[in-house]
């Protein structure tokens, strides 16, 4: 029974910009009581988080406990 | 992160509290404090800082009972009608006992409580009879309190493990075996003493707007309390008191009666008018807002457009900041103004909570269980209407008790086989090449819940659930596939909440009555004082399914006048009073 590749957009958007991971920040990774989030290398040989899986209670302890403001908590599309 | 290891370790503890969310830190902490020697171990398969219902804060306490606005014998007189009767009253007696200790000590911890001019706690009317809503007006704080206190007192914080079963033998409760969220390798701690904290079955209907995790309560909290407790052997109580809660449509805040009502908002229909009396959550209530919808009047809305601007402003500072802070966002995203409009309502999705009803894991004014060793405390405790300072207080009853609990005895052995048996359960999807995910295997089980088991409920329409929820079990025993540790956590969820909803069925079908207004509505049956005025207990049978019998409500501690039992019957709003 093969596994298909269905798209999803994600509640929670970093900015790369703003994000410290390549620092060895982990914070928005540890606090997410629903364990979404990763940390991903970019493109540029720099280090991100983002939302690896689409399981979000939109509930924040990301975007309120990131020390530099780069994670944002959008609603899901379902339910906007 | 996330690659499934291959790992077996084993610690030994005297206090296991499982769920770093409100009750269980409390426990820890309250165990600690009576005995300092002894080895205390909060797990959590999130991270204590952020875990559970109260995971950014909460905006109040709904059932304080203090001095000079509350007696205790008022609280428990109120909790036990509004729960129908059904009620073993030492448990909420106690509770309401020694509540404004719990407070006093939360405030000692930094969370601040609304005071008026005079320094005097702000309590609100919501309830029926009494005054019990306290704001916490740094309500937000509440989590990083809790922690500063489990740092300060030297407890010891596993986090991303998750408990899937629990260990006895020798006829008491003999540690858990878990595994960890982001390795799949196994932890079995041995301990003398397990105290649950693992909150509601909150992923059990599946919300509206399809969204799996959109649920009222925290996503994270999908039954697993319900599910070990079960497996253990543990008596679970009234778990057909089903939790309704009325909310935001598409958000999954509550309305939020605690906050609004005692300022002037309310629940209304599309006219406008006001048609239930009081806005406290209860079966009753939820029955009124439910023939509301159906009955050509609806929808439902939540009413603070006639309400002066300062009163708005402070209503939205609350709601909007707080507990669930991303309901500004919605409601910006909906163009939609507290102002200018009135907000639809709409009754979420169904769960196991006695948070705000009565479904739980059986115990008593201890929090002990059925089983020796073993304590239940907050949403998934059966104690009726318990709200967050219950899961404090509940804790810490829990934690006391343990703590004597443990100086009596050694560690219970256990059947080796178990753990190895359930080793094998937990991996069996990680050792298929290919078959069905862990999201999809969930989906059609809440799915059913939805279609079958959402009151009114119906007999035939909850035989059919339970024939198609075997289906679901035999694809989930024999074609369940997982990626990584981070699957086989939903995989280990989703056999939770498939537990969970074969005990929804099984519960409902066994109470031939209707009870608790919309909660435990059946169709084809009248409320039977005579044969049903009893808890329903709930085991594993010994043909691995759930097994039932009654049990007798103890004599009520606070005797209630014929004439008040019936005082949340009385929900709906007058001709005369709707005209006013």
């Amino acid at each position: 029974m093969p596994l298909a590749q269905t798209s999803t957009t994600v509640p929670v958007v970093v900015n790369d910009d703003l994000c410290i991971a390549d620092k060895g920040c982990t914070v928005c990774v540890d606090v997410c009581p629903l364990d979404v989030l990763r940390i991903v290398e970019t493109d540029d040989g720099g280090k991100t988080a983002y939302m690896k899986y689409d399981e979000c209670w939109y509930c924040m302890p990301c975007e309120a406990d990131c020390p530099t403001g780069a994670v944002t908590v959008n609603l899901p599309y379902l339910l906007k | 992160m996330d690659e499934i290891l291959d790992g077996l370790t084993q610690i030994d503890c005297d206090i296991l509290v499982i769920g770093g969310g409100t009750a269980g830190p409390m426990a820890a902490l309250k165990a600690k404090r009576k005995n300092p020697k002894a080895n205390v171990v909060l797990l959590d398969k999130a991270n204590v800082k952020r875990s559970g219902a109260i995971s950014m804060g909460m905006d109040g306490l709904n059932n304080s009972v203090i001095p000079g606005y509350a007696t205790p014998e008022q609280y428990t007189k109120e909790i036990t009608i509004a729960n129908d009767g059904i009620c073993d009253q030492a448990a909420v007696y106690r509770y309401a006992q020694e509540c404004y200790g719990i407070i006093q000590e939360l405030d000692e911890f930094g969370i601040r409580f609304q005071k008026d001019e005079n320094g005097e706690y702000d309590v609100k009317k919501v309830h029926h009879i009494g005054t019990y809503v306290l704001p916490m007006p740094n309500g937000d704080t509440v989590k990083k309190a809790l922690y500063r206190q489990l740092r300060k007192a030297r407890i010891n914080i596993i986090n991303r493990y998750m408990a899937t079963r629990l260990l006895t033998g020798e006829g008491r409760v003999a540690g858990a075996i878990c595994v960890n969220t982001r390795s799949a390798e196994f932890l079995v701690v041995r301990a003398k003493a397990v105290i649950m904290g693992l909150g509601a079955a909150g992923r059990l209907g599946l919300p509206t707007s399809g969204y799996l995790y959109g649920t009222y309560e925290n996503a994270s909290n999908s039954g697993e309390g319900y599910a070990m407790a079960y497996h253990a052997g543990a008596g679970l109580a009234n778990l057909e008191c089903y939790q309704i809660n009325p909310l935001i449509k598409d958000y999954n805040g509550p309305a939020c009666a605690y906050v609004a009502g005692p300022m002037g908002g309310y629940t209304a229909n599309a006219k406008g008018e006001r048609f239930i009396e009081c806005d406290y959550w209860s079966g009753q209530m939820m029955q009124e807002f439910y023939d509301e919808l159906q009955g050509g009047k609806g929808p439902v809305y939540l009413k603070l457009n006639h309400l002066a601007e300062e009163t708005v402003a402070e209503i939205e500072r609350v709601l909007h900041i707080v507990e669930r802070p991303t309901r500004g966002h919605f409601h910006q995203g909906r163009g939609t103004d507290y102002r200018k409009q009135m907000i639809e309502m709409h009754i979420s999705e169904i769960g196991f909570c006695s948070g705000h009803s009565a479904s739980g894991v059986f115990v008593d004014e201890h929090a002990r269980t059925t089983i020796p060793g073993l304590y239940a405390a907050g949403d998934m405790a059966n104690v009726p209407h318990n709200y967050m300072l219950g899961a404090f207080t509940n804790g810490a009853f829990a934690g006391l008790d343990a703590a004597d609990f443990i100086a009596d005895v050694d560690f219970a052995s256990f059947d080796q086989g178990e753990v190895d048996a359930e080793r094998t359960r937990v991996l069996a999807p990680t050792k298929r090449d290919d078959g069905i995910p862990p999201n999809q295997i969930e989906y059609k089980t809440r799915r059913l819940v939805n279609d079958y088991l959402q009151p009114p409920k119906v007999t035939a329409k909850m035989e059919l659930a339970q024939k198609r929820f075997e289906e679901v079990r035999e694809d989930m025993d024999q074609g369940m596939y997982v990626r990584d540790s981070h699957e086989l956590m939903r995989a280990l969820e989703a056999s939770s909440i498939l537990d969970c909803a074969d005990m929804a069925a099984a519960a409902s079908l066994y109470r031939t009555e209707s009870r608790w207004g919309l909660y435990h509505n059946r169709v084809e049956f009248e409320r039977d004082n005579d044969n049903w005025f009893c808890h329903t207990i709930l085991t594993k049978g010994d043909d691995g399914k759930p097994a039932h019998r009654k049990q007798d409500v103890k004599p009520y501690v606070v005797e209630i006048a014929e004439d008040e039992k019936d005082a949340y019957d009385k929900q709906r709003v007058s001709a005369t009073v709707a005209a006013e």
